[in-house]
């Protein structure tokens, strides 16, 4: 079996929170994702995303705050927006859409951040590599 | 990102142990070799791991090798950035290196914490040195930008919180622009007579306050006025104010009376006497109103309907009626605003089973609050609709419009109360019988249990249950309601009902909020900052919030969130200037194509369209760095300072580096 690489995108405001809790609990992942603190999810434009598979990624994960909990009130309205388009587009392109996960997941929240990579690892896992699948 | 060269600068890498909390899982020195030599073509000089980075021996260390090696970036591999980033960006800063050329990586919590596996471990922590390394090289300097801030302050609202507010701010000696919609100060709380817990007159402890806020040096009171613009941000407001026209020389009035009383025009008071109770198309809301000028209503005014009466002008003694007066439009400068705009009552009629306004003897807590003021309508008499009835049984319902899915999930906190203030009011005035309907009763405030205990003791009938329907029979109205206690439906027939309507958001909640930049909650109620640890700031720096328009709350509540603002509205006064966003947004005007798309996006309303240039433009001083925008644009037009596309392209890169050259040892 081949090792999946996944970038995550995380908030640094309630998600990136969030792993630190799981951390905090010792709550045991797998260590395929490499997490990125960026400000707000809605900083991720739909290129960063697709540029994360052409470097190698063969998923991408990316998790901010509730709706209506996002630290910069509406920043995440728009990553709740722009991912599905994103998602449909990538279908389209012949990039299977689950190589893309949006969920929400606050500070308090380590447990369900633990439980999304396990099983965002696993679907990602089960997929070929990206590369092959763009052969 | 490929085009351009890398950056050749001189990176540290530092490694932290913490104890056997990261060294016990993850090889720290395998990182630190690894990282020495096989980052080296990244521009890694220096690679160290050491028991405790965050100590002081650890910083010197950081500050010794910039000094020494001459670094110019510096990466550390530790715990949470949440923890010690603020500690080593100013160990790199003492040390001379801009504090947004250090970057953190967190091998701790997710890494060493989180992985049962040793060498995977080791192998996610070069991984994430990789990475940070990778990003590094390519972050740039960056300064916070200072701003002074202008000591003036506006205050929207005087009810009491404003009124609050303003007061402890002009004391402190800091000048105050207190605007208020109505022709007088005061909000709800001068609609009542008694107040609970105490029971204390509502005029006679909030009338002082009035009338300091009114004669006060440092408070600039503009009633009858509304604020129609606000543009700029913490510490350099500039709002402009609609003061409307009274159509009376405020320099001239005496504030006699002699206008109303000689007015043969009668109204419908449907702000200040809930309906219950007329005033004059000339007329001050209430005796005790700040300020004491009257303001002529043109809507009803017989002179500016049908073009004669101008009885008021003949009789005014100084000469004070001016038919012609306009608006007046100012502009002022703040460097913070307290909003303290408080609340509507929940329109009783939307609950079409409870009768209010089909129903005569169904009323509103707030008209019969007017009822119980002996200044009011009755003359503090409880009577029926037709003015002279003294009713001999009386129901108070409660959580009208609250606590009910098909109108307001949520509770409005003062009804109960107020609901057992009532039922002491009637027993007091009249003797009668008094049914409480209730879901739960809820009491939750100092002296408050206690006074529903009091008002048991007074005889009152508590039926635990939601009224179904409210129905006109056996000469009077019956309530039904499902006793929940007993299990049995009750019919109760009373004289009067009151109901105690909840309370809401104000009808131009949305507006208000969008003017001043600030965001609502789905029940329209202005948000705060945080919940518990930050109540009255808002998402906008600058912009407070104080008292019922941020939620339902009681007067002492009310006050105590009007004093908070204003204190914090002085320190950052006593600050003199504030420092603001240092990783802000920028559009590049060469490859912005004006599609707007951007300035839709931005929670802070921070970016400008400069229509003259078409291109969008970002206020520095308002962007909060969250790069939505960025996100947004297309042409890829916007730069989120140390969060660049650049940037982050160059950190997934350095990480993907270190998996990728895993599998192949693996392979091999
Ligand atoms: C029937 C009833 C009885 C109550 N009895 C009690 C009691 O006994 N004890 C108790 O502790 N609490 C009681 N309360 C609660 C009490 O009314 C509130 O806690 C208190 O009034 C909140 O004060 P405030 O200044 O925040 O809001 P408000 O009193 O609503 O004042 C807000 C002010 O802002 C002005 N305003 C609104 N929008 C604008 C705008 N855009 N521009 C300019 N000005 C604006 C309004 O005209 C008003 O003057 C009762 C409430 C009700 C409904
Ligand atoms: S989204 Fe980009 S292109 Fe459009 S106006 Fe804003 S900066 Fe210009
Ligand atoms: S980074 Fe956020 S706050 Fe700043 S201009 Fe862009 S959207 Fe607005
Ligand atoms: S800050 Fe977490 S999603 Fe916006």
């Amino acid at each position: 079996m081949y090792e999946p690489k996944i970038i995550g995108f995380l908030c640094n405001w309630c998600s990136y929170r969030g792993a630190d809790t799981a951390g905090m609990a010792r709550m045991k992942y797998p260590p395929n994702v490499k997490i990125i603190r960026v400000p707000c999810s809605g900083r991720i434009s739909p290129e960063l995303v697709l540029r994360s598979f052409r470097e190698g990624a063969d998923g991408v994960i990316l998790l901010g705050c509730h709706i209506g909990d996002c630290h910069y009130a509406t920043g995440n309205h728009r990553t709740a927006k722009r991912m599905p388009v994103l998602k449909k587009l990538m279908e389209y392109t012949g990039i299977e859409p689950e190589r893309l996960y949006i969920n929400w997941v606050s500070a308090a929240e380590g447990e369900k951040f633990t439980t999304v990579i396990k099983e965002f690892t696993e679907t990602i896992s089960a997929l070929p590599p990206f590369v092959e699948t763009m052969k | 990102m490929k085009s351009k060269k890398k950056p050749q600068e001189r990176v540290g890498v530092y490694i932290c142990h913490c104890g056997s909390n990261i060294a016990g899982v993850v090889n720290v020195e395998d990182v630190s070799t690894w990282a020495g030599k096989e980052l080296e073509k990244e521009g890694v000089v220096v690679a160290r791991d050491y028991k405790f980075m965050c100590s002081s021996l650890g910083q010197e260390l950081i500050e010794k090798d910039i000094k020494e090696q001459g670094l110019t970036r510096v990466v550390v591999a530790a715990c949470s950035p949440h923890l010690h980033e603020p500690t080593f960006r100013n160990a790199c800063s003492r040390a001379g290196v801009n504090p947004y050329l250090f970057e953190m990586t967190n091998i701790r919590e997710q890494d060493s914490w989180v992985t049962t596996d040793k060498l995977e471990a080791t192998k996610k922590a070069k991984s994430l040195v990789s990475a940070a390394v990778g990003r590094v090289v390519y972050q740039k300097p960056l300064e916070s930008l200072f701003v002074p801030i202008d000591p003036n302050v506006l205050v929207v609202g005087g009810g009491v919180t404003g009124i609050q507010a303003a007061l402890e701010i002009a004391n402190s000696g800091q000048h105050v622009y207190l605007v208020e919609r109505e022709p007088s100060i005061g909000g709800h709380m001068a609609q009542f007579d008694k107040t609970f817990p105490t029971l204390d007159c509502s005029a006679c402890i909030l009338t002082p306050k009035m009338f300091d806020a009114g004669n006060h040096k440092n408070i600039t009171m503009l009633t009858w006025s509304e604020v129609e613009k606000v543009e700029g941000y913490i510490g350099n407001f500039t709002v402009t104010i609609r003061k409307r026209a009274r159509f009376i020389e405020e320099s001239l009035c005496t504030g006699c009376g002699v206008c109303w009383e000689k007015c043969p025009k009668k109204v419908v008071d449907d702000v200040f006497e809930a309906g219950l109770g007329y005033r004059k198309a000339v007329y001050t809301p209430f005796p005790q109103a700040v300020p004491k000028y009257p303001v002529i209503d043109h809507e009803n005014c017989t002179y500016f309907q049908k073009g004669t009466c101008k009885a008021c002008e003949k009789f005014c003694p100084t000469g004070a009626i001016k038919f012609d007066q306009q608006d007046e439009i100012l502009t002022v400068k703040v460097g913070n605003i307290i909003l303290a705009t408080g609340y509507d009552l929940f329109d009783a009629r939307k609950i079409p089973n409870y009768g209010y306004g089909r129903l005569p003897n169904v009323f509103t807590s707030l008209e019969f609050e007017r009822m119980t003021n002996a200044a009011g309508p009755t003359m503090g008499k409880v009577v029926l609709r037709d003015g002279v009835t003294q009713p001999k049984s009386v129901a108070v319902i409660h959580c009208v419009g609250s606590r009910d899915k098909n109108y307001h999930n949520y509770c409005s906190s003062i009804c109960c109360m107020q609901s057992l203030k009532f039922a002491h009011l009637v027993k007091e005035k009249t003797g009668g019988d008094v049914y409480q309907f209730y879901i739960d009763m809820r009491t939750p405030g100092k002296s408050y249990d206690e006074f529903y205990q009091k008002i048991i003791h007074e005889g009152v009938n508590m039926i635990r249950g939601k009224v179904a329907e409210i129905i006109e029979g056996e000469g009077g109205l019956i309530v039904q309601a499902e006793d929940t206690l007993v299990g049995k439906q009750r019919r109760i027939p009373v004289d009067m009902v009151i109901l105690s309507a909840g309370l809401e958001s104000r009808a131009d909640a949305k507006e208000v909020a969008q003017k001043f930049g600030i965001s609502c909650s789905a029940d329209d109620w202005f948000i705060e900052r945080h919940p518990k640890l930050d109540p009255v700031a808002t998402m906008t720096d600058g912009v407070f919030v104080a008292g019922a328009c941020q939620g339902p709350k009681d007067i002492p509540a009310s006050v105590a969130q009007g004093a908070a603002a204003a204190a914090r509205v002085l320190s950052i006064i006593g600050q003199g200037e504030i420092e603001i966003e240092a990783a802000t947004a920028m559009v590049d005007e060469i490859t912005c194509v004006g599609c707007k798309q951007c300035v839709a996006s931005c929670p802070y309303q921070a970016i400008q369209f400069l229509e003259e240039k078409g291109k969008a433009y970002v206020q520095e001083a308002l962007c909060k760095g969250c790069g939505t925008c960025v996100g947004t644009c297309l042409p890829k037009s916007i730069t989120l300072k140390h969060f660049t596309d650049e940037q982050i392209v160059a950190e997934m890169i350095g990480a993907m580096r270190v998996m990728k050259s895993f599998e192949m040892t693996e392979v091999a």
